[in-house]
């Protein structure tokens, strides 16, 4: 059994006295190493679990422990060391003057020092594929470059989780898919657990396990490929499913017996083509 | 309205070290009433280029002609709030242009600003709330009480309350979740047929220029690469990946299909319900190929 | 974007002066809009320009893009020199323009303080074209930096200086887009009664003021989650250092400092 990273439990969340719950009674575990994306329409309360994983917002009631510690006032800093988080708006992230003054920030406030700081710097531009941008102004900078930049700048801190808050949302396709293959990448060759929110289902493909939110609840959570087999139930709280599972499913009409929910091109034409073989 | 472009190229800053050439030598026509969709990724020139619709910059060099408006370099209509009351932009976030106290006065701004009566104003407000899906309770709010969705809403309806002929749409659905996007690209194009206007949207969705375009001009580097009807360009699987540009993925799946069945189905729009019958022929032994 | 915010902006570059230490060039800088004070003749006058002339030519930058940076600039060179020519009243009448005399004294002293005006302004606009804004708030920092005993907020300033710096191209897109989506609805910033114009600009600040309060939320919340809690215990890493080439150069600019006194007298 793996070791559980984060665990929230009961938790509930609104922004004032008078406002609705954003969040009701929501209970979920994510383990070390693990790839969760957390998926749900706008307004679905996704990015709040998010903000309250590291301290920037506190719950009403129920708690959130991360790392074996409990999410307050202070353990906060401490929290914020192995949980690194890349948000939305590529600009409003972005702090320093270069990229390689941006990726410093995280480290300059941790007092890493200077010598430190270039070898990483060095290290995890190449992760992110920057290498050739370390004296780019932000301006001069693609949204996808950006983000970049900002995976860079919370990987240099050596974090144990990486929230992604719907870090794509802003991006052009091409952008999108440069942060996907980073992403993918960082994951398999480092020991991080991993936390996508995003409210595109084709991101989730790759993801071990999917908690789909809706009004500020838990609504389910399963693997990626149980996920896309609840094709109704998904486009009812304003989730789109993709090509693939809704092809899937017309064949299944047409009485091609697609068994294996596909995730991909490549799964459905292999089971089109050993049903082809039998007739 | 017509929309033209003869060797329209535009160059920023010119004559100075940051000059940067963001058109070049573009022409195309876009008849009155059609649907087309623009697309290349970011920096290709696609903002530039509908910047020129409504001359809120004027071409370096060539013409761009929009219905009987003809807008040289250098020279601006002399009517150019007539053509700017003709022709309506959303810009990619539209919600970031609103500024008044009510919804109702941010929506009659545009209007107002182009002369348009009082009365009819609120006739017409009164007619684009339905179509763009927002309740009439709403118009004594604050625009910066509401949604993001709902500010969208109240930015596009202020641009509908001009009732331009030509909609010029920049990315409008860029950060709404699935449905959202699925509901905003429903309501422009039922605008489009029921009032007859003519519609260039700015997208990096294939799927959308494949669904809602008669027409799709691909531009690279400033430079228009491709156009034609959408299941004409689309096909065209090398060009676009020269550029990097996805294909939509009902054309990649059926190269695939092609690829593993050895048997041609051909791109014709079809919906996915229609695709899965031919896939079934094929896959129950019956020879397309005929 | 508008041509005006061109002027002073930094030009990348790879030149001597491109590379001195900012402190170095401000100092030089500093120093230089004193004894510009000094200079009394022709000679002295032509060693400082010279010297002007030369430091612009090194940073490659074309001649014709710094005057044309300094247009604004223009108008106030001309306006005092005219002024000269009017007021001061010595040396020979050179000629008469219908009973309006022009003394050569007026003359040399207008060409003269037009001169050192020149001088002043293409010198300090060498900096901001050469360094980079980061570099000057660094230097800033680090020249302030004995204030700190005296608990003034030398950190947090420098700080607020590098983010305004970092947010200026954002926020002069911004203004770019709003403007262009208020035009298309018909609002019109350049013609019209003054009263009119005033009340178009309401459409473009409210935006501009709406985003830069959600930017800067979004941003203090980023820069919390990154760990940002004051300048306590924080390290740096960007790193002013003095060369060999900043000393070389300050020892030509002593020189030509001591030449311009030397001709003073003759």
């Amino acid at each position: 059994m793996r070791e559980k990273f984060i665990e929230f439990r009961n938790v509930s969340f609104r922004y004032g006295d008078n406002e609705p719950w954003v969040l009701k009674n929501v209970s979920f575990d994510i383990y070390k190493d693990e790839w969760v994306a957390i998926i749900g329409h706008n307004g679905s309360g996704k990015s709040t679990i998010a903000k309250l994983m590291n301290g920037l917002l506190y719950p009403q009631e129920g708690e959130i422990i991360i790392n074996g510690l409990p999410v307050n006032d202070k353990h906060v800093w401490e929290i914020r060391k192995f949980v690194g988080m890349v948000f939305q708006n590529p600009d409003n992230q972005f702090v320093g003057t270069t990229v390689q003054d941006d990726v410093a920030f995280g480290m300059e406030n941790r007092g890493v020092p200077r010598e430190e700081m270039i070898l990483r710097i060095e290290e995890v531009l190449k992760a992110v594929r920057m290498e050739e941008y370390r004296l780019t102004e932000p301006h001069r900078l693609s949204g996808g470059q950006k983000q970049r930049a900002a995976i860079a700048g919370v990987l240099a801190i050596k974090p144990e989780v990486l929230i992604l808050d719907e870090a794509t949302a802003m991006l052009d396709p091409r952008g999108r898919k440069e942060i996907m293959q980073t992403v993918a990448e960082i994951q398999q060759q480092s020991e991080i657990s991993l936390i996508t929110i995003t409210h595109d289902l084709q991101e989730v493909v790759k993801a071990e396990r999917v908690i789909v939110m809706n009004n500020g609840k838990v609504w389910d959570e399963a693997k990626p490929r149980e996920i896309f087999a609840k094709k109704d139930e998904l486009r009812k709280i304003g989730l789109d499913v993709p090509f693939v599972a809704v092809l899937a499913d017309e064949l299944i009409q047409n009485g091609i017996m697609i068994k294996n929910e596909p995730l991909d091109h490549d799964e459905i034409l292999e089971e089109l083509w050993t049903l082809h073989s039998k007739m | 309205m017509d929309i033209t472009f003869k060797d329209v190229s535009f160059i920023y800053q010119a004559n100075s070290p940051f000059a940067h050439i963001a058109l070049k030598d573009v022409s195309f026509h876009i008849p009155s009433g059609s649907f087309v969709a623009i697309i290349g990724h970011t920096g290709s020139g696609k903002s530039t280029l509908i910047q020129h619709l409504n001359g809120l910059i004027t071409p370096t060099k060539g013409e761009v002609r929009i219905g009987d408006y003809r807008i040289h370099s250098g020279k601006k209509p002399d009517s150019l709030k007539e053509l700017r009351s003709r022709v309506g932009v959303v810009f990619q976030y539209p919600e970031h242009q609103l500024f008044d106290e009510t919804v109702e006065k941010d929506i009659a701004f545009g209007p107002k600003n182009f002369g348009v009566p009082a009365v009819e104003i609120s006739k017409r407000i009164n007619e684009i709330l339905p179509a763009v899906g927002l309740d009439e309770n709403l118009l004594d709010r604050s625009p910066f009480d509401l949604s993001g969705g709902q500010m969208r809403r109240v930015a596009i309806a202020g641009v509908l309350a001009v009732k331009p002929e030509i909609l010029v749409l920049d990315e409008p659905t860029a950060g709404l979740d699935p449905k959202g996007q699925r509901e905003m690209m429903d309501m422009f194009y039922n605008l489009h047929k029921d009032q007859g206007l003519t519609t260039v949207l700015v997208t990096h969705s294939m799927e959308d220029a494949v669904k809602y375009a008669d027409q799709v001009i691909i531009m690279n580097k400033g430079s228009k690469y491709m156009e034609g009807p959408p299941e004409e360009v689309f096909v065209q699987r090398e060009l676009l990946n020269q550029v990097q540009l996805d294909i939509p993925e009902i054309i990649q799946f059926l190269h695939a299909f092609e690829t593993r069945f050895g048997s041609h189905i051909p791109f014709k729009r079809q919906t996915i319900e229609r695709l899965a019958q031919e896939i079934s022929q094929v896959v129950k032994g019956a020879d397309l190929r005929e | 974007m508008n041509n005006a915010i061109i002027i002073g902006q930094y030009v990348p570059g790879n030149s001597l002066v491109h590379r001195l230490d900012p402190r170095m060039k401000i100092t030089i800088i500093f120093l230089f809009v004193i004894f510009v004070f000094f200079a009394n003749n022709v000679l002295s006058y032509s060693i400082l320009t010279s010297f002007a002339i030369i430091t612009t030519a090194i940073t490659k930058i074309p001649f014709r893009f710094i005057l044309k940076g300094l247009t604004p600039v223009w108008f106030l060179i001309i306006f005092t020199f005219l002024l000269h020519l009017i007021v001061t009243k010595e040396g020979i009448i050179l000629f008469d323009i219908l009973g309006f005399k022009v003394y050569s004294g007026a003359l040399i002293q207008g060409f003269a303080i037009s001169l050192r005006f020149f001088l002043l302004i293409l010198i300090t606009s060498l900096l901001t074209l050469t360094t980079t804004p980061i570099e000057i708030t660094d230097a800033i920092e680090d020249i302030l930096h004995p204030l700190k005993k005296i608990k003034f907020p030398v950190h947090e300033l420098a700080l607020m200086m590098s983010i305004s710096l970092r947010f200026i191209p954002t926020l002069l897109q911004e203004t770019d887009k709003i403007s262009k989506a208020q035009a298309s609805r018909g609002v019109d910033f350049r013609t019209g009664p003054i009263r009119d114009r005033i009340k178009a600009v309401v459409p473009l600040l409210v935006p501009l003021f709406v985003s830069a309060f959600k930017r800067a939320e979004e941003l203090a919340m980023a820069m919390e989650a990154r760990g940002y809690q004051g300048g306590e215990g924080r390290t740096k890493l960007r790193e002013l250092k003095i060369r060999k080439l900043d000393i070389y150069v300050f020892l030509v600019f002593l020189l030509v400092i001591a030449g311009m006194f030397y001709t003073r007298n003759y």
